[in-house]
């Protein structure tokens, strides 16, 4: 698909040549991930993390496939059901505990593969719509999640749907009859139950899809890399199979343990004790909050304290959609030619600003809204803002950016002159040879 | 264009936070909010070690038993534990006979339909019921307890912040207001029919002591002395089994994935530098020994000759 030394595939056997000529799938298959796809032969170990992305995606859909099976979305007899898999379905433990962190480790990867996007200016030109076909999948990853945690009809899930769905009634007069018709009722009951499995069911293919979407316009300009260059020629790409399929192997063996780690031996480590009440529409839990992937957002939805001009709570509502809209104005609001962070010696600095502030805007949307943490968070959500849509566009014009290595294989040359030396002979051995 | 609208948007934003971070700063220094009693008062659960803490944990049956014991003659009187079946006992080391000799004398009978009139009745729980519960329904609970309700206790130990701890140190918790309490917070005084207890959320339990005294449990020979704190270990043991009985093949099976995985990593490692390793001799060429090499130059001087 991308460049032109790319390998076409060459059927190893009769059979597959049968194949081809019919369904030319084993044709794709090898020019999307295998050894037809050339790959810039410089990635880091950022660039694992779209796979691993797509392996927690394929985690979750199997395993809730089979949940699926032993669950049942009636108001009565949810939590029941979840507690029938915990404790009488066959590794039902194992099936809802992998699901429920499954949950957890998808957006941790997704984060770290969105970080990695943005630090090395991944969303530039050529690849504006595999950055927004990304941003598409987080938004239905968003969605999924939260209506997931509904589904065991728990405390916290319970009422953070009525928070999450209180959102529309802050619009002014559309806003309550919509939320209305989105849950089917004036609060969450049997019908919002019912359509949030039905969607949580549906939503997964539609990001299989996306995804899908996102790989094919990727593989149209090429993957990018750490410098930011341009591949040139072919000595820049190595095919990506078997390379770099071995080391998403690795990579994956490595998050596979810390999800084992996680799933095995803290499995509620990550969520809220009250989802071990059942729901009750009478009570509220002493402070409502999201599961910890949502706290940046609810802290910047808890920042707006005052009505000016507009009531607070349609700022906040404004505010928090507009924080995730926004990064689809990126590769417009960031136009410095230059991709890779490692050659913007100002963005650098201000993207690790960025990264402390995503983090204090996390710790302030987990934290019950004390005169501090308000504070804090109302900091941290006045830089968010600040960052993309000031700073990102005065960088760009301002910034001088420091020389770039003339090609891929430049920039790793002197590496792999030393790393091809034999074993135990080192750099001396190499120069005597040369 | 873009950029320009960016800007005052940013500005927007990030405007109306000053103005709501300069209002709210104000607002503190010019009344702080004083603390509540809750938060000077509430305390963290103590610390509690039980046989099933840790990756390796494994619940001591002996304790299960003891606490299932503590269940059955104190909190059964008001707790449902709704989600536990009498045949899940097995898993404490009781037998087939023994469990079904618990489950026929509960003190509780299952509800259940006279099969003559159809008329509502109730029957001896057998093997394959779950604990029945204590009340009727929630109203009935409510009547009965001075309108508090005594929780479900199947989940206990996963819906409170601290586990077992939580309900080891609610239960050795009970104590006397403290006078600077009463003295600073004089509306935080305990009131009539509630219990003070510095672990539980607002520091005023509805649940009365239910142990009291050293002894108020009889324990089989062999078994630790029943203190208060002794029998409040048990109990909490026994709810967090209750709470997660599958907690040890959890963690069995556990410990098994996690070798096999650190296997398969590393031989994934090696098989990602072995590959890896190729791909750096095409950029860079070891030396002249290398047989590749060997193998160009041998073509390089075939050409030569041909030419010259």
């Amino acid at each position: 698909m991308s460049f032109s030394w790319a390998k076409p595939y060459e059927p190893k056997s009769a059979a597959m040549r049968w194949l081809d000529e019919r369904l030319p799938l084993p044709r794709l298959v090898h020019g999307a991930v295998g050894g037809g796809y050339p790959v810039p032969r410089n990635l880091n170990y950022w660039w694992n993390y779209g796979i691993l992305a797509g392996l927690f995606l394929v985690i979750q859909i199997v395993t809730g496939i089979v949940l699926a099976m032993h669950y049942y979305s009636s108001a009565d007899g949810a939590f029941n059901s979840v507690e029938h898999i915990m404790r009488n379905v066959n590794a039902g433990w194992l099936l809802r505990y992998a699901h429920m962190n499954g949950a957890s480790f998808f957006f941790i990867v997704t984060y770290i593969h969105m970080f990695r996007g943005l630090f090395y200016g991944s969303y530039k030109a050529p690849r504006e719509l595999v950055w927004m076909l990304g941003l598409v999948i987080y938004l239905l990853m968003m969605a999924t999640a939260f209506m997931g945690y509904v589904l065991p009809w728990g405390q916290m899930g319970y009422w953070g749907a009525q928070v999450i769905t209180g959102f529309f009634s802050a619009f002014p007069l559309v806003g309550e009859p919509v939320r209305v018709w989105l849950l089917g009722g004036y609060a969450p009951d049997q019908a919002a139950l019912t359509r949030f499995f039905s969607l949580h069911y549906l939503l997964p293919f539609v990001i299989a899809a996306v995804v899908m979407l996102h790989i094919w316009a990727l593989h149209i300009p090429g993957s990018g890399n750490p410098t930011g260059v341009d591949v040139k020629d072919e000595k820049d790409t190595l095919p990506f199979h078997p390379f770099y399929t071995a080391k998403d192997g690795f990579g994956a063996g490595v998050f596979l343990i810390l999800f084992a780690l996680m799933l095995y031996f803290a499995p509620n480590a990550l969520s809220h004790p009250d989802n071990y009440i059942p729901a009750n529409p009478l009570a509220t839990p002493a402070h409502i909050v999201p599961e910890w992937y949502f706290w940046p957002f609810y802290a910047i939805l808890r920042a707006f304290t005052i009505d000016f001009i507009l009531p607070a709570k349609l700022w906040g509502v404004l505010a928090m959609f507009a924080s995730i809209l926004l990064l689809f104005f990126l590769p417009w609001l960031d136009k410095s030619p230059v991709r890779s962070g490692h050659y913007r010696p100002l963005f650098k600095r201000f993207f690790w600003i960025l990264m402390i502030d995503i983090l204090a805007l996390g710790w302030a949307g987990g934290s019950p809204a004390t005169p501090t943490v308000v504070a804090v968070s109302q900091i941290a959500s006045a830089y968010y803002f600040a960052h993309f849509l000031i700073i990102l566009p005065l960088i760009s014009r301002f910034e001088r950016p420091l020389p770039l290595p003339n090609s891929i294989t430049e920039s790793v040359l002197h590496g792999e002159q030393r790393e091809a030396a034999p074993i135990g002979t080192g750099r001396k051995a190499g120069s005597t040879a040369a | 264009m873009v950029r320009v609208l960016a800007f005052f948007v940013g500005l927007g934003f990030a405007g109306v936070l000053l103005i709501s971070l300069i209002a709210g700063l104000s607002q503190t220094i010019r009344s702080p909010t004083k603390p509540t009693a809750e938060e000077e008062f509430h305390k963290h659960p103590k610390h509690l070690r039980l046989a099933s803490d840790g990756p390796l944990g494994k619940f001591d049956r002996q304790q299960l038993q003891r606490g299932f014991q503590v269940y059955k003659e104190v909190c059964a009187a008001c707790h449902g534990l709704s989600l536990v079946a009498f045949r899940d006992l097995h898993a404490l080391g009781y037998q087939e006979a023994e469990v079904k000799a618990i489950a026929n004398q509960w003190a509780i009978e299952v509800p259940s339909v006279n099969p003559e009139t159809g008329e509502p009745a109730t029957r001896k729980a057998i093997p394959s019921d779950r604990f029945p519960n204590p009340y009727a329904n929630e109203i009935a609970a409510r009547a009965a307890n001075n309108n508090a309700l005594p929780p479900d206790l199947s989940l206990i130990t996963k819906a409170r912040e601290g586990g077992a701890a939580y309900t080891y140190s609610l239960l050795t918790g009970y104590q006397r207001q403290p006078a600077r309490l009463v003295k600073e917070f004089p509306a935080a005084r305990t009131p009539q029919g509630l219990h003070y207890n510095p672990y539980f959320a607002n520091l005023n339990i509805a649940m009365p002591p239910p142990l009291t005294s050293a002894g108020q449990v009889t324990y089989g020979p062999g078994n630790p002395a029943p203190s208060v704190a002794q029998m409040s270990r048990d109990v909490s043991a026994f709810l967090v089994w209750a709470a997660e009985p599958k907690l040890e093949n959890r963690h069995r099976s556990g410990i098994a994935v996690v070798i096999f995985l650190l296997f398969g990593t590393m031989l994934a490692y090696l098989a990602y530098q072995q590959i890896w390793a190729e791909a750096k001799r095409k950029v860079r060429p070891i030396g002249p020994l290398d047989p590749g090499n060997q193998a160009k130059s041998k073509r390089a001087k075939a050409k030569q000759g041909v030419a010259g």
